[in-house]
């Protein structure tokens, strides 16, 4: 199909600087990808530490290891780092390394930018993790930060949280900016729109939910900062103000982004499925619909974290029907790749185990997610622990699956190298048993009655809670094989070939691996 | 590894307080909305149980059947317009018929007219405060559990976290409508066999409602991230027969005449500082902590500190009245005359402080009274 092997030979004039100024200067989109695939990779572990400290102290009732007040500053930062230094760093990450290769595009379109939207976040965590050291300790008030007690009863370091903040979002602001520019700009001649890869489809759509909601982000944490520090009450009853406003703003911003945390998640497994079932998506195009619908809906279910707060009837009917509707689409993209595996010709190597279990575990949380949907219902489950049971199946064994899956799938692209099988498969399985073993519980947990973040409980929690936290030392220290994998793969392993596995479609298997400094510096043809 | 966890797993199983319970499904609660919503919860988990068969049922048929190692050959075919719309509709109808019982569910939830009696509901960091409107019935809940309970110095009682000094005592029968606010941050009142959950937040008053038919004992918990003790602020409901309450009502109202009455009499300084420890517990010790050292930067220290040692009138009035825009709350409503002279007697003669004033309680009922006029 698409023959570039003779174009890229003459393209690699020069390769990367050398020393620590290459990572500092570089403009490269694969350096950049590497750069960030690693931040979040230790935010990944930091964030990770901190729940485990969590799983530690719940491991059995009465107060062990931790306080209360320390205890509500592990989950806020373990929250935070998860979503903003570990999940969407990885998937900028890849998008990075991706993108332009899958587009037949030479780099990203603004490379200067692109340096400095990574260059930020290592800074903006820096800031965010020195309030641990500060008097008063870091952000206690939970990653949702919830007015008033994010304002006139948060502790001092609130100030520099936000001041992360507003760096985070732009950083993701300018790398939305230039993945758009890159897919609608760049692309080779002949890759018309239905013909991108899934990946780019859904990135695409991703950039575009954050240029519209990370400003929303910005926009509440200014107001926290001058109801703070300048005398306004945006959130402050007793001057006037609405401390339900807060949640408004920040849910119309939060549900987009936890959409923006799975689309490209959804991306990734429609690229390893097709690959490893030697068969095409199915109904690619209506992949590319449903991802637009979800996007879509996003912006109109927000209430439907807010259902205690007090809302009309009317206001509870509208977003628990809009929130019932997501299931739709998002079913569709279940059924497509249940249709694609359908009558394929599967092997089952480690990213097809990571995609399978991505299938199966985001499917119990988006069924989950549909229960929370019932309104009434809800009035039972709402922060319980049967909502953090929701959101880990669908962000962990969902976002992280799909983020390990597409290292293990292109791994070998990029460092020309096979990955070990077999420690490959330890690892999933590890990760596997684990994964559930620490979420599956806390439906039950949740259901009974415990709610989230308590730093102790009533005893008749006390036995799920216990097998939760053996679950999650285990997911933890498997978290370590993968790094092993990682690293042995960069330094050694059987030569991986340019199309690394049987027949794959796409760009990026027609460049040799490891994929050259430069690529693409002539746009190859597609027919 | 293995013999490790194994180890650790029936270590575990043989401490005491870890009784099985090993509770799966949610609570089916004792009043109609809660029936209502249990029934609703478990319709909605069934077609969830039978869509997930359905899918992974296909799935997995076909990972066991079509792979390549059994020689399975890759069809190609990658579309169908039919089926993608009939995978489109068909969960749009069962959404459709999931949407109607929940629909009815939630109107009825929603209709707090015709209430028999009206009870404020306010949260503060961290108790709850029940108000009895028109019935001058007006006292605050607190967490009971003591803190040798909680840091493992003592066996954990039957009720460990979900008990109060005074439960919300409420009329078997009757339909009670719970008007829920708060004083400080964002707190939820929740009952789960009421299935009354309902956000209290300051500057708003939200209705709930419940009808409960049978006499008991009822409990939850704060289920709003609020601060560091979040995790303690229990809710108790005693529900009582209709007699019962009412004896209870008169009990309550006369409680409040002796604590007038007993607010006019001197007290030893001895008996001062010895209540005055028991209120600093249960009231003050979660912000300023036992020792009076607070948390830097949070909580100030008392032990030592300007106001507790410095002008009285001053430290009286921060007591009384709280200081707005901080975590310091108004105490003058939450204690009695008494509590109040014994614990700010107690702030200023504990630890360091050996300032050796003593506060009457007249003088605090004094107050009191001039800010009612
Ligand atoms: C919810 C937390 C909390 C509770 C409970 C609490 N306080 Fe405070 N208290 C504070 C805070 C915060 C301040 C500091 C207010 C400020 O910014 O000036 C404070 C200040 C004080 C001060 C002044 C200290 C100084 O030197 O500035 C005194 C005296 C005091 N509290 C007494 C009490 C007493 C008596 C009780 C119990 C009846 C109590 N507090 C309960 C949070 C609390
Ligand atoms: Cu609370």
């Amino acid at each position: 199909m698409m023959n570039t092997m003779t174009k890229v030979s003459h393209t690699e004039h020069h390769g990367p600087a050398s020393g620590l100024g290459r990572w500092f200067f570089t403009t490269n989109h694969k350096d950049i990808g590497t750069l960030y695939l690693w931040f979040s990779f230790t935010m990944f572990l930091i964030g990770g530490c901190m729940a485990l400290m969590i799983r530690a102290e719940l491991f059995q009732p009465g107060l062990q290891l931790i306080q209360p007040e320390f205890f509500n500053q592990m989950t806020t930062m373990h929250g935070l780092i998860m979503v903003f230094g570990a999940v969407m760093p990885a998937f900028v990450g890849l998008a990075n390394w991706m993108l332009p290769i899958m587009v037949g595009a030479p780099d990203m379109a603004l490379p200067r930018m692109n340096n400095w939207s990574f260059w930020i976040l290592p800074f903006a965590f820096a800031m965010m993790l020195s309030t641990f050291f500060m008097d008063g300790g870091a952000p206690n008030f939970g990653w949702t930060f919830y007015a008033p007690l994010s304002t006139t009863y948060a502790p001092p370091s609130v100030t520099y949280f936000i001041f992360a903040v507003h760096m985070m979002g732009i950083s993701s602001i300018m790398g939305a900016i230039n993945i758009i520019a890159t897919i609608l700009n760049m692309r080779a001649p002949g890759m018309t729109m239905m013909k991108l890869p899934l990946f780019v489809w859904t990135w695409l759509i991703t950039a575009f939910l954050l240029i519209a909601v990370m400003p929303v982000l910005a926009g509440v944490v200014t107001m926290m900062l001058t109801d703070i520090h300048f005398g306004t009450s945006f959130f402050n009853a007793a001057g006037g103000g609405d401390p339900v406003l807060f949640q408004h703003v920040f849910w119309f911003f939060g549900h987009p982004e936890v959409y923006i945390m799975i689309l490209p998640a959804f991306g990734i497994v429609s690229e390893i499925i097709p690959t490893f079932a030697r068969k095409r998506l199915f109904g690619y195009s209506s992949m590319v619909y449903a991802t637009s619908s979800i996007a879509f809906l996003s912006f109109i279910v927000w209430v439907h974290h807010m259902f205690t707060v007090g809302l009309p009837l009317m206001g509870e009917l509208f977003f628990m029907y809009a929130t019932m509707l997501i299931a739709v689409p998002t079913g569709v993209k279940v059924f497509n790749w249940v249709a694609t595996m359908f009558r394929g010709s599967m092997t089952f190597e480690t990213p097809m185990l990571f995609a399978i279990a991505f299938v199966v575990l985001f499917t119990i949380g988006g069924l989950s997610g549909l229960m929370l949907a019932i309104a009434p219902a809800d009035f039972q489950y709402h922060d319980t622990y049967f909502v953090v049971a929701h959101f880990h199946y669908v962000l962990v064994p969902g976002a992280v699956f799909a983020i390990m899956a597409g290292v293990y799938y292109w791994l070998p692209k990029w460092t020309g190298h096979y990955y070990p099988e077999t420690l490959g498969k330890v690892h999933f399985w590890c990760s596997f048993i684990g994964v559930n073993l620490t979420f599956f519980p806390m439906h039950f947990i949740g259901l009974a009655g415990m709610p989230r973040r308590v730093p102790d409980y009533a005893l008749q929690f006390a036995d799920f809670n216990m097998v939760a936290s053996i679950g999650a030392f285990i997911f933890g220290f498997s978290q370590l094989i993968f790094l092993v994998v990682v690293i042995k793969t960069i330094r050694g392993g059987s030569p991986a070939t340019a199309e690394v596995w049987d027949e794959p479609h796409g760009l990026e298997w027609t460049i040799p691996s490891p994929a050259p400094y430069h690529t693409f510096s002539t746009p190859p043809e597609v027919k | 590894m293995k013999a490790a966890l194994i180890l650790l797993l029936v270590s575990a199983s043989n401490v005491p307080y870890a009784r099985a319970e090993w509770q799966l499904n949610m609570r089916r609660g004792v009043t109609d909305i809660s029936h209502s919503i249990f029934d609703l919860h478990m319709l909605i988990f069934w077609v969830c149980v039978a869509i997930a068969v359905v899918v992974f049922g296909v799935m997995f048929w076909s990972i066991f059947h079509h792979r390549k190692s059994r020689g399975a050959k890759a069809h190609n075919f990658h579309e169908n317009t039919l089926v993608e719309i009939i995978w489109t509709l068909a969960p749009f109808a069962i959404l459709i018929a999931m949407a109607i019982p929940a629909t009815a569910t939630l109107v009825k939830m929603y209709d707090p007219s015709d209430a028999d009696l009206d009870i404020q509901v306010t949260g503060y960091q961290w108790k709850w405060r029940y108000q009895y409107l028109g019935q001058e019935v007006d006292f605050f809940s607190n967490t009971i559990t003591p803190s040798e309970q909680i840091n493992n110095q003592a066996p954990k009682s039957e009720h460990y976290l979900l008990e109060v000094d005074n439960p919300l005592v409420i009329p078997a029968g009757k339909k009670i409508r719970f008007l829920i606010t708060s004083v400080d941050v964002i707190h939820s009142w929740w009952v789960p066999d009421f299935a009354v959950k309902k956000d209290a937040i300051p500057g708003f008053i939200n209705e709930s409602w419940t009808n409960v038919p049978e006499p008991g004992i009822y409990r939850g918990q704060c289920t709003e991230l609020c601060g560091k003790n979040h995790g303690f602020m229990p809710i108790v409901v005693d529900v009582r027969t209709p007699a019962d309450y009412e004896l209870w009502l008169a009990q309550m109202k006369n409680r409040k005449a002796e604590e007038q009455s007993s607010a006019q009499q001197s007290m030893s300084m001895e008996a001062l500082m010895e209540k005055g420890e028991a209120v600093y517990i249960s009231s003050c010790a979660a912000c300023h902590q036992l020792n009076g050292e607070g948390i830097p930067n949070v909580f100030p220290a008392l032990n030592g500190s300007l106001i507790a040692t410095g002008d009285i009138s001053q430290h009286i009035d921060l007591v009384l009245n709280g200081k707005t825009g901080t975590a310091m709350q108004a105490f003058r409503e939450q204690l009695s005359a008494v509590d109040l002279a014994a614990v700010i007697t107690y702030e200023r003669n504990a630890w360091n402080n050996n300032t050796g004033d003593k506060v009457e309680p007249a003088a605090i009922d004094e107050l009191k009274m001039a800010a009612k006029q």
